[in-house]
């Protein structure tokens, strides 16, 4: 971080090397300006707990240590930031083609739910391949369903967002007729749920680590899609899609194709989230898949502005915050509602930080 | 912590240290009572507000008196979804708060995430809400308490008997589980009682906390001419408020609502956790061997019943207080044959009596005769 300020500009203007400063420059600017946006959200969210009274002081101590301060504490949040990673690259793939779509949830749910069936047709199957079908079958399902959102937006004219966000209910509503109907295990009497899947097919704990397979599935694909986005020429195509439409349509790309692509790929995405959540949380479909990552996914990817590895520091961030919500509430008595007020406020001024870029002579970059 | 992680634990250690050292400033009171031999640290976990009028409220009451316990700490976490979130927060309270009993209050925290945890802390107690623990199946520092609550809503349904003109009451529940179902069931059956021709609507939101479609139920029942609404969902408070504001008649569910519908609020089904929690505590505090499958009605003071609302007659207070009393002395059956369901099929055949404690109860499938509604 100090290296940009403090490097000065080599003494002889060659090419070469004022390009390499000039990228670390807009680099130090993409990451100074977030990190500020956050430290000021600290700062403000502890001028609120001094004014309810609670020493502030005290309140960072407990969310550095319900967070980050011990090896259970990271295992906490790791665990936390897991599902978040794959729901996240749900909003930021169809961002990078213009898209704003916030209806991770229903993928989740449903790809969770076509796991879970895949998941007990295959139970005499051996672990991997029940495993791999299941990811499939949860992957496809999410895929198709916000490329579906993609397609209306394309072929219909339908504002994703609000189809999205719709789909998702019409998603969820799904999910309770099948798991209450069709598909339920009628040995599940109080919590209706589909066929369990054996426990020998469950997803396990990464060695070592107190946390499921998915944190390690979640990093794999925001390597991987980072690689598709900034290094394919396809990624590339996307963007030039998300940057400026009618640009895209002179060059002759695909448009609509590399909007169904991007899309299909952030409900895989969602898809894979759910499907996780079976394999290794719950062991079968019911409405526990229901928790909201989907809808925190979309926060992550708007602090991460859609960057697919920035989504990791990011959802670890957020999940630090939920581990050290939990703290807050044990030792000081706040309620659950002060972990939301300061992801409220972080998301807030990372928002705000967007109008800054540009704005300090410091990371513009200079020329011969 | 970890021998896996010979780096992490070494750097944890230096700043363990340097956290330990500000956090015992900050409350040494706290960390002595956590390790003290004669102390108990309690966690408690509920899925929704701890003010919510309702499910998780109720909980909380119990949790609070036996704050007061001596030697007693509480921890207490509101609104743990049921993933592997809820998996952390109790492992967080028996690794950073020293908690040895745990009580997990909502049902889908039970199977894995309770059954989990039980066996990773073989040393702690988790005293889980509703969960059918079983002998042999489930590991014994695991247990779970429940209530017979259909006794207070058959109560709930004596007293909205007496006070029905349209003879026409309302039921809104969440899903059509047993659970549930022996409620609505229990309380059609209480104002059949009072007048055989008194007719219960149901209507299902599918899901335990919907507040907009609890209002539009409750509208609508409203408008079909209902004049008494009792409910299940996690927090009847829209349901009871609605009612209040529409000038008809409302019967509370888990913790006393009385206080939001001061004109129209009836009786209510109330659950009286404080029963479970000491006797989990007092067993944990004496070492002594956990009860895992604690049961109980009115007369083992697992649930309660709120004080008679103001427009209750006292003909009606008589005749509730009456089947109380038998209640009370165990002598008095919710399901005693014959009984029909509402499609004409006799589900209870003459002559046959069943307790609150068989377990055919708990895999109720139907709903009774005099209920509009379909499982």
């Amino acid at each position: 971080m100090s290296s940009a300020k403090s490097d000065a500009l080599p003494p002889a203007y060659d090419v070469d090397a004022s390009a390499t400063v000039n990228e670390i420059r807009r680099f130090a600017e993409s990451l100074l300006i977030p990190v500020g946006a956050l430290a000021a959200a600290l700062l403000l969210f502890g001028a609120f707990m001094a004014l309810i009274g609670k020493n502030p002081l005290e309140v960072f101590i407990l969310i550095y240590k319900g967070g980050f301060g011990s090896s259970f504490s990271w295992q906490n949040t790791l665990q936390r930031a897991a599902p978040l990673i794959l729901t996240a690259l749900c909003v930021a793939l169809p961002a990078q083609a213009g898209l704003v779509m916030i209806g991770g949830e229903g993928a989740l749910v449903l790809g969770g739910l076509g796991a879970a069936v895949a998941g007990s047709a295959l139970s005499g199957a051996p672990a991997a391949v029940a495993l791999a079908a299941m990811a499939l079958t949860a992957m496809l399902v999410g895929a198709v369903w916000i490329a579906g959102c993609g397609a209306l937006r394309h072929y219909r004219g339908v504002n994703e967002t609000i189809s999205s966000l719709l789909m998702a209910y019409i998603a969820i509503a799904l999910f309770n007729h099948l798991v209450e109907g069709p598909l339920r295990d009628p040995r599940s009497l109080n919590k209706p749920s589909t066929l369990p899947i054996p426990d020998t097919h469950m997803l396990g704990t990464i060695p070592g680590l107190d946390v499921h397979w998915g944190l390690a599935i979640g990093v794999l694909a925001c390597l991987i899609l980072q690689i598709w986005v900034r290094r394919t020429v396809q990624g590339f195509a996307v963007r030039i899609v998300g940057g400026n439409v009618r640009a895209a349509r002179l060059a002759g790309l695909p448009v609509g194709v590399l909007i169904l692509i991007a899309c299909a790929l952030g409900g895989a995405m969602a898809g894979l989230a759910g499907m996780v959540e079976v394999a290794a949380v719950h062991g079968s479909a019911n409405a526990s898949l229901m928790a909201g990552y989907g809808y925190t996914g979309i926060l992550v990817a708007f602090i991460a502005r859609h960057n697919p590895m920035a989504i990791v520091p990011v959802a670890l961030l957020l999940g630090g915050i939920n581990a050290s919500g939990g703290m807050l509430q044990r030792r000081l008595d706040l309620p659950d509602a002060t972990a939301l007020v300061l992801q409220g406020m972080a998301f807030m001024m990372v928002l705000a930080s967007e109008s800054l870029y540009g704005r300090f002579k410091i990371f513009q970059p200079k020329g011969p | 912590m970890s021998p896996k992680f010979p780096h992490t634990a070494r750097r944890d250690f230096i700043k363990q240290v340097s956290a330990v050292g500000t956090l015992s400033a900050l409350s040494p009171a706290f960390i002595r009572q956590a390790f003290a031999a004669d102390k108990l640290v309690v966690g408690v976990i509920y899925v929704g507000p701890k003010d919510d009028y309702g499910y998780s409220q109720a909980q909380a009451q119990a949790a609070a008196a036996i704050k007061k316990m001596p030697g007693v700490t509480v921890v207490e976490q509101e609104r743990v979804p049921e993933t592997a979130d809820v998996q952390k927060v109790m492992a967080s309270m028996i690794e950073q708060d020293g908690a040895s009993l745990i009580f997990p209050t909502s049902f889908g925290y039970f199977d894995p995430h309770t059954l989990k945890m039980a066996e990773k802390y073989p040393e702690a107690r988790f005293a889980h809400c509703g969960g059918l623990w079983s002998t042999g199946k489930h590991p014994k520092n695991a247990g779970s308490y429940f209530g017979y609550i259909d006794e207070c809503q058959y109560l709930n349904g004596v007293v909205a008997g007496h006070a029905t003109k349209s003879k026409k009451l309302g039921f809104i529940a969440a899903k059509p589980i047993p659970q549930v179902l022996r409620n609505i069931n229990a309380f059609t059956m209480g104002a059949q009682s009072v007048n055989p021709a008194i007719t219960t609507q149901v209507i299902f939101t599918g899901d335990w906390l919907l507040p907009v479609k609890e209002a539009e139920a409750a509208n609508s029942l409203v408008d079909q001419g209902i004049d008494v609404i009792t409910m299940h969902v996690d927090s009847p408070k829209v349901i009871v408020e609605l009612c209040e504001r529409r000038g008809i008649f409302v019967c509370g569910y888990h913790a006393d609502q009385s206080a939001l519908a001061p004109k129209g609020y009836l009786h209510g089904a109330e659950w009286n956790w404080l029963t479970p929690y000491s006797e989990h505590v007092k067993a944990a505090m004496g070492k002594a061997p956990m009860n895992n499958f604690l049961r109980g009605g009115l007369k083992e003071g697992f649930v309660k019943t709120s004080a008679y609302g103001k427009p209750v007659s006292e003909g009606a207070r008589k005749n509730a207080e009456g089947i109380k009393a038998g209640m009370m002395k165990g002598e008095f059956a919710i399901f005693k044959g014959p009984i029909k369901d509402n499609t004409g099929k006799v589900v209870v055949p003459p002559g046959t009596v069943y307790k609150q404690t068989d377990v055919v109860l708990e895999q109720m499938n139907y709903l009774v005769s005099g209920v509009f509604g379909k499982v």
